[in-house]
C-alpha cells in the first residue's frame, strides 16, 4: 500500500518535472513567499477574530478572513494556470474578462438594440483579443479593439436602427471592452514577451504584475484600516485615505523592489516599475469605485466572498497591466 | 407520482443557471416541498429554465411548466416541452376564438381543468399569467386563468416572483443569449380570498409580483 502510493508519488514528481515552470526555482521562491504571506495572514486573521470584542470589530475582522478565505482559492487558481503555461493563463484571463464585462454590462443600462453588438463583444471580439495573444501577432493585438473594435461597435448598433441615447450607449460600451477585455489582456501578454536574457521565464514577470498590484490593494487597506483619517475623495470612495495611500504605496514599491531578483530589472528599475503599479492600482480602484458611486452600487457583483466582484477585484489591475506591458516592451525588448 | 428529472432538463438548467449568473433571494418565504404555482413576469425563453433551476431538486422534480400549446406542440420544442420538462400544454387562445359567451367559459373551464389535474395531489406548476413575453419595462395585465385556478386550487400557496435582466439576455426574437447576471426574487405567497372579485385579485397577483421588483440588489 505505502510502496504502492510512493512509487505513485515519484511517477508525479516525474511527470511535474516536464512542466518547464516547474524547474524554475525563483518562480518556486516567489510561489513560496506568496503561500508565507497567506499563512501569516490567516494566523493574524484567527488571533484577531479570538481577541476582538466590540461587534463594529468583529465585522471587520470577519470580512477580512472572508477575503483571507478568498485569497488562498485565487491564489490557488492563478498558480495552477501559470504552471499550466500560457494557454492556461489565456484560458483564465479570458474568463475573467468576460465576467468582468458581465458584471460591468449588468450595472450599465442597455437597449434592446444593443443585443447583438454584446453577442459580439462576448463570444467574438473579446476572445479573438486573446487569441490573438496565444498566436504572438502583437501588431493586431494592439490595435484590434481600440481601431477596429471602435469602429465596429457603432457601425453594428446604428445597423440596429435605435437611435435613443446612442451616444451615450455606444461610449458606454466602448469604455467597458477597453477596460475589461483590451487592458486586462496586457497582463497574460506579458508571456509573449522576448525578453533577452529571460527567455522562458516570463511567468515570473505575470506573477511580478499581478503579486506587485494585489499586494498594493491590501496594504492600502491594511494601512487605512489602520491609520487612516485624511480621506483622499470622500464623494468618491470613503476608504481611500492619504494614510491609506501613502504606506500602500511605499511598501507595495518596497515589496516589488525586494523581488527585482526575479525580473529581468535591476534593483532601482523595479522600484521604478513597482511604484508605477501601485500607483496605477490606486487610479484604476478610485475610477472604478467612481462609476460605482455613478451607477448607484456597492460593489460589481458578489461572485468572490468579502472582496465583492471580478470587476471589483481587478480593477487596480486593468489600469496597471497595459502600462507596465509597454513600459516593459519599450525598455527591455529590442 | 412525480417523474424523475430527465438528464437533459438537468444539463439545460445547468447550461441556463451559468447563462443567466442567476442571482437568488426567497424574500417572503423559503423553497419548501409543498403544493405551490409560482407565478411570475414573463419576458424571455430562459424564464421557466431560471426558475426552475432556482428550485432545490426534490422540488424540482415536482414542478411543472404551464406552456402554451399554439407554440410548443412540434418538433424540437415539442420534445422539449413535454418529455424534457414535463410542461402542461394548454391552448392560450380557446377563450378568445370562441363564438359566444357560453363557448368561451367552457374552453377556459377545460384548460382550468386540465391544469387542476396535472397538479394532483403534490405537483407544483410554472405560471405566466401575462401570457407572452413582454419587454421588460411594465408586467402586462395578467390573464384570468391565475384566478380560476386559484379559485379551484383555494388550499394551495401562490408564490410570487420576479425575474430581472432576462430580457437583457434572451429578449423574444434573439436566439443567442447574452451573459449578463439576472436576479430572481421570490415574494411572500398569497391566497385568494372568499368573496374576492376577479380583477381585484388578478390585479392584487400582479402588484405583489411588480412589488418585488429591485429586491434583487441588496
Amino acid at each position: 500500500m505505502s510502496t504502492g502510493l510512493l512509487s505513485y508519488l515519484a511517477r508525479l514528481v516525474a511527470i511535474t518535472r516536464w512542466i518547464p515552470q516547474v524547474q524554475d526555482p525563483q518562480l518556486a521562491w516567489l510561489f513560496g513567499g506568496v503561500l508565507g504571506i497567506l499563512v501569516l495572514a490567516s494566523v493574524i486573521g484567527a488571533v484577531l477574530a479570538e481577541t476582538t470584542k466590540s461587534d463594529a470589530a468583529r465585522a471587520t475582522i470577519n470580512n477580512l478572513n472572508a477575503r483571507t478565505r478568498a485569497w488562498w482559492k485565487m491564489c490557488a487558481i492563478f498558480a495552477l494556470t501559470l504552471l499550466i503555461g500560457r494557454i492556461g493563463s489565456l484560458v483564465l484571463f479570458g474568463l475573467l474578462s468576460l465576467l468582468a464585462l458581465r458584471e460591468y454590462v449588468t450595472l450599465v443600462p442597455t437597449r434592446r438594440g444593443d443585443h447583438r453588438t454584446l453577442a459580439w463583444i462576448f463570444f467574438v471580439i473579446t476572445p479573438l483579443q486573446y487569441y490573438l495573444i496565444g498566436i504572438r501577432w502583437y501588431g493586431f493585438f494592439a490595435v484590434m479593439i481600440p481601431a477596429v473594435a471602435f469602429l465596429f461597435i457603432p457601425t453594428r448598433m446604428a445597423m440596429s436602427g435605435d437611435t435613443e441615447h446612442f451616444l451615450e450607449r455606444a461610449a458606454k460600451l466602448q469604455f467597458g471592452i477597453m477596460i475589461c477585455s483590451y487592458c486586462l489582456s496586457h497582463a497574460p501578454a506579458l508571456l509573449i514577451l522576448s525578453i533577452p536574457g529571460f527567455e522562458g521565464h516570463d511567468a515570473r514577470l505575470l506573477l511580478y504584475l499581478v503579486l506587485v498590484d494585489q499586494m498594493s490593494d491590501v496594504l492600502q487597506y491594511v494601512w487605512g484600516k489602520l491609520t487612516g483619517k485624511h480621506k483622499i475623495a470622500p464623494l468618491v470612495s470613503p476608504n481611500k485615505t492619504w494614510e491609506g495611500f501613502v504606506g500602500g504605496v511605499l511598501t507595495a514599491t518596497a515589496l516589488g523592489t525586494a523581488l527585482w531578483w526575479a525580473t529581468p530589472f535591476t534593483r532601482l528599475q523595479s522600484a521604478g516599475m513597482s511604484l508605477v503599479i501601485a500607483l496605477l492600482g490606486f487610479a484604476g480602484g478610485l475610477v472604478m469605485s467612481a462609476i460605482k458611486r455613478d451607477v448607484g452600487v456597492k460593489d460589481f457583483g458578489a461572485i468572490i466572498e468579502g472582496h465583492g466582484g471580478i470587476l471589483d477585484r481587478m480593477d487596480s489591475l486593468c489600469f496597471a497591466a497595459p502600462i507596465f506591458f509597454h513600459l516593459v516592451r519599450y525598455f527591455f525588448v529590442p | 407520482m412525480s417523474a424523475a428529472i430527465h438528464p437533459l432538463a438537468s444539463v439545460i438548467a445547468a447550461v441556463g443557471r451559468s447563462i443567466s449568473g442567476v442571482q437568488v433571494r426567497w424574500a417572503g418565504c423559503c423553497p419548501e416541498e409543498k403544493q405551490r404555482i409560482y407565478f411570475a413576469n414573463h419576458t424571455s425563453h430562459l424564464d421557466f429554465v431560471v426558475l426552475w433551476s432556482a428550485l432545490p431538486g426534490e422540488v424540482r422534480a415536482r414542478t411543472r411548466p404551464v406552456a402554451a400549446e399554439d407554440y410548443w406542440e412540434r418538433g424540437v420544442k415539442a420534445y422539449l416541452a413535454k418529455s424534457v420538462f414535463r410542461a402542461v400544454l394548454i391552448q392560450r387562445r380557446g377563450s378568445a376564438q370562441a363564438e359566444n359567451k357560453e363557448e368561451a367559459r367552457a374552453a377556459a373551464r377545460t384548460v382550468i381543468d386540465q391544469l387542476a389535474e396535472a397538479m394532483g395531489e403534490a405537483e407544483s406548476l410554472i405560471l405566466f399569467p401575462e401570457g407572452t413575453r413582454g419587454t421588460g419595462e411594465t408586467i402586462a395585465p395578467f390573464r384570468s386563468g391565475l384566478y380560476y385556478l386559484a379559485k379551484k386550487k383555494p388550499e394551495v400557496e401562490l408564490v410570487p416572483a420576479y425575474l430581472e435582466n432576462l430580457n437583457r439576455i434572451l429578449p423574444k426574437g434573439e436566439v443567442l443569449p447574452v451573459p449578463l447576471i439576472s436576479m430572481l426574487t421570490f415574494g411572500k405567497p398569497l391566497h385568494i380570498g372568499e368573496s374576492e372579485e376577479k380583477r381585484d385579485f388578478l390585479e392584487r397577483a400582479r402588484a405583489a409580483v411588480s412589488a418585488l421588483r429591485g429586491k434583487g440588489e441588496s
